[in-house]
């Protein structure tokens, strides 16, 4: 549905994108990761025809963003960072014009925007005036005038900032349900949100994809050193001694925790040492109250890779 | 070109929304009775002369208070972003917005009819020169309009998009004044340009297509100037 080939946007002397190429297939919920100033609102700038790229090829739903822009704004629903509203309008008559602008026929018009205020949740808000509502009810009033002609494709360019947690878990949701039949592409910082509702991740920074891949697979890569953690009553140093003397144990590392002591075993390479753990602390007739493996998640793997990125920048520098 | 009048009936009903339109139209009637009295009492005729003129002075600084918002404000807000990644092409936009400032500007105009309806019970006066005055009247408002539409595209503040409207129509104005220092194809241009002279036979009861001719294509090339510049947004 959305097919990037090369794009490269260039501001007077920095490169905000530099040449990203990527493909968004039908049904899938892609997100668009990166740190703040990664060109990630650049790059869906550029998607919804909002600017033009300086090189490369953008299609979206078959059309050509540049040259066939109008086609691609009528096939997809924008959420832009900030949700700009028209703050004298109510709820509904926002949606109204909003509709109308979109070739809404004047039958259908009011029977999706019931839809939408219902599926976004602003039902008991649609007579206010968009300026008195708060930060969440403006970013789902944003939502729902994207989805308002019910487009092939999303673009949401950070659809929970800025909204307190219960808000979040719902917009999700919405978000969630929605790409049952949408496509959509989806931009945020918030690392586990792209773990919950995304297909499929792209870790952008300074312009360029540096990872791109499913959530589960993003972390596999990274797990080949998965830690274990124990929480063992007994003499630490003893207990550190035996644990390090298991087979394919790389380093131990404990420290006080009450009248118990707190290990975190790191294995090398693949290997799943847990099962050793165990026996090896049954055997020396120690108490175990806990163990558990620490996983890596995506945010370490952001992390990683985001500052890997920066620190080979310096070495060529 | 289906999208200009859900444009206009957005940009028309926020005028409404928001405290400037009654603002406007308030001190261009106090400021325009006023004069027309003034006017009434020196010159001692049943007619409009005097007072269209100065009722133009206040339209030139009243106009551009009218388009100030118009790009400025949805460049600053941000909502243009929303509005211009919606299916509706450059034109139907700034034409939309063109509309809707140019109909209150003629909502504006329309109750000085009352002056009229005052000369009509209390003398006899001409209704050429009086017709002929209101189609300048709006020709020229057209003209007002486009010069602060173009304005507001050029800045994302109201007040720099209201003064610089207000200055660059003092300038077509007065520039048409200083013909009269000289001779020649320059001074003849500056006469040409200028919209006194235009709009002086109008006062007079003629409707010369020079002069409409001249409104209307001053106003299109400004639309068209806008547009583009709506549209540099992609190559700038």
């Amino acid at each position: 549905m959305i097919n990037v080939k090369h794009l490269t946007k260039r501001y007077v002397n920095i490169a905000a994108v530099d040449d990203i190429s990527f493909d968004v297939g039908e049904g899938e919920i892609v997100g668009l990761l990166g740190p703040n100033g990664a060109g990630k609102t650049t790059t869906m700038r550029i998607l919804t025809c909002f600017m033009p790229a300086t090189e490369g090829v953008a299609t979206v739903a078959g059309y050509d963003v540049f040259t066939d822009s109008l086609n691609v704004r009528q096939q997809i629903g924008y959420l832009p960072e900030n949700v700009p509203l028209y703050l004298d309008m109510r709820v509904k008559e926002y949606l109204m014009f909003r509709a109308k602008l979109k070739y809404i026929p004047r039958r259908e018009r009011k029977k999706k925007i019931d839809y939408c205020l219902e599926m976004c949740g602003i039902s008991d808000v649609q007579n206010q005036i968009t300026g008195t509502l708060s930060k969440g009810y403006r970013q789902r009033v944003g939502l729902a005038d994207a989805l308002v002609h019910d487009p092939k494709i999303l673009i949401l360019d950070e659809p929970t900032i800025g909204l307190d947690p219960n808000q979040i878990r719902q917009i999700r949701q919405v978000i969630k349900d929605l790409g049952q039949k949408h496509t959509i592409l989806l931009s945020t910082h918030i690392l586990p949100e792209v773990e919950m509702i995304c297909d499929r991740v792209m870790i952008i920074n300074k312009g360029k994809i540096v990872a791109m891949d499913t959530p589960e697979n993003l972390m596999k890569q990274l797990k080949s050193s998965a830690n274990v953690v124990l929480e063992i009553r007994g003499d630490g140093e003893k207990i550190k001694d035996s644990l390090s003397n298991i087979g394919g144990v790389r380093s131990v590392v404990w420290k006080e925790k009450g009248d118990a002591s707190e290990f975190v075993v790191e294995a090398a390479g693949d290997k799943d040492i847990r099962e050793d753990i165990f026996k090896c602390i049954v055997k020396d007739n120690y108490t175990l109250r806990e163990m558990k493996r620490q996983t890596v998640t995506l945010e370490e793997i952001f992390h990683q890779i985001t500052t890997r990125e920066t620190e080979g920048d310096s070495d060529n520098a | 070109m289906r999208n200009v009048s859900t444009i206009f009936q957005r940009e028309l009903a926020s005028y409404f929304f928001s405290p400037i339109a009654y603002v406007v139209i308030s001190v261009f009637l106090i400021a325009s009775g006023f004069f027309f009295a003034g006017n009434l009492q020196f010159w001692q005729e049943a007619s409009l002369k005097g007072s269209l003129d100065s009722i133009q002075f206040f339209l030139l600084l009243l106009t551009p208070v009218i388009t100030m918002k118009l790009f400025a404000e949805e460049t600053k807000s941000g909502t243009i972003e929303t509005l211009m990644t919606s299916p509706v092409s450059d034109f139907d936009v700034v034409f939309g917005k063109f509309l809707a400032a140019l109909s209150l500007y003629i909502v504006m105009v329309l109750p000085t009819w009352i002056f009229v309806l005052f000369l009509t019970i209390f003398g006899n006066p001409d209704f050429g020169p009086i017709f002929s005055s209101y189609i300048g009247l709006i020709l020229m408002g057209g003209l007002f309009v486009s010069v602060g539409l173009l304005v507001s595209s050029l800045t994302k503040n109201q007040v720099v998009a209201a003064v610089i409207g207000i200055v660059s129509l003092i300038i077509l104005w007065v520039v048409g004044f200083l013909s009269k220092y000289g001779e020649g194809w320059f001074y003849e241009t500056l006469r040409y340009i200028g919209t006194y002279d235009h709009w002086e036979s109008f006062t007079k009861g003629i409707v010369d297509t020079r002069d409409v001719i001249y409104y209307l294509s001053f106003t299109a090339l400004l639309l068209f100037i806008t547009v583009r510049n709506v549209e540099s947004r992609k190559w700038r």
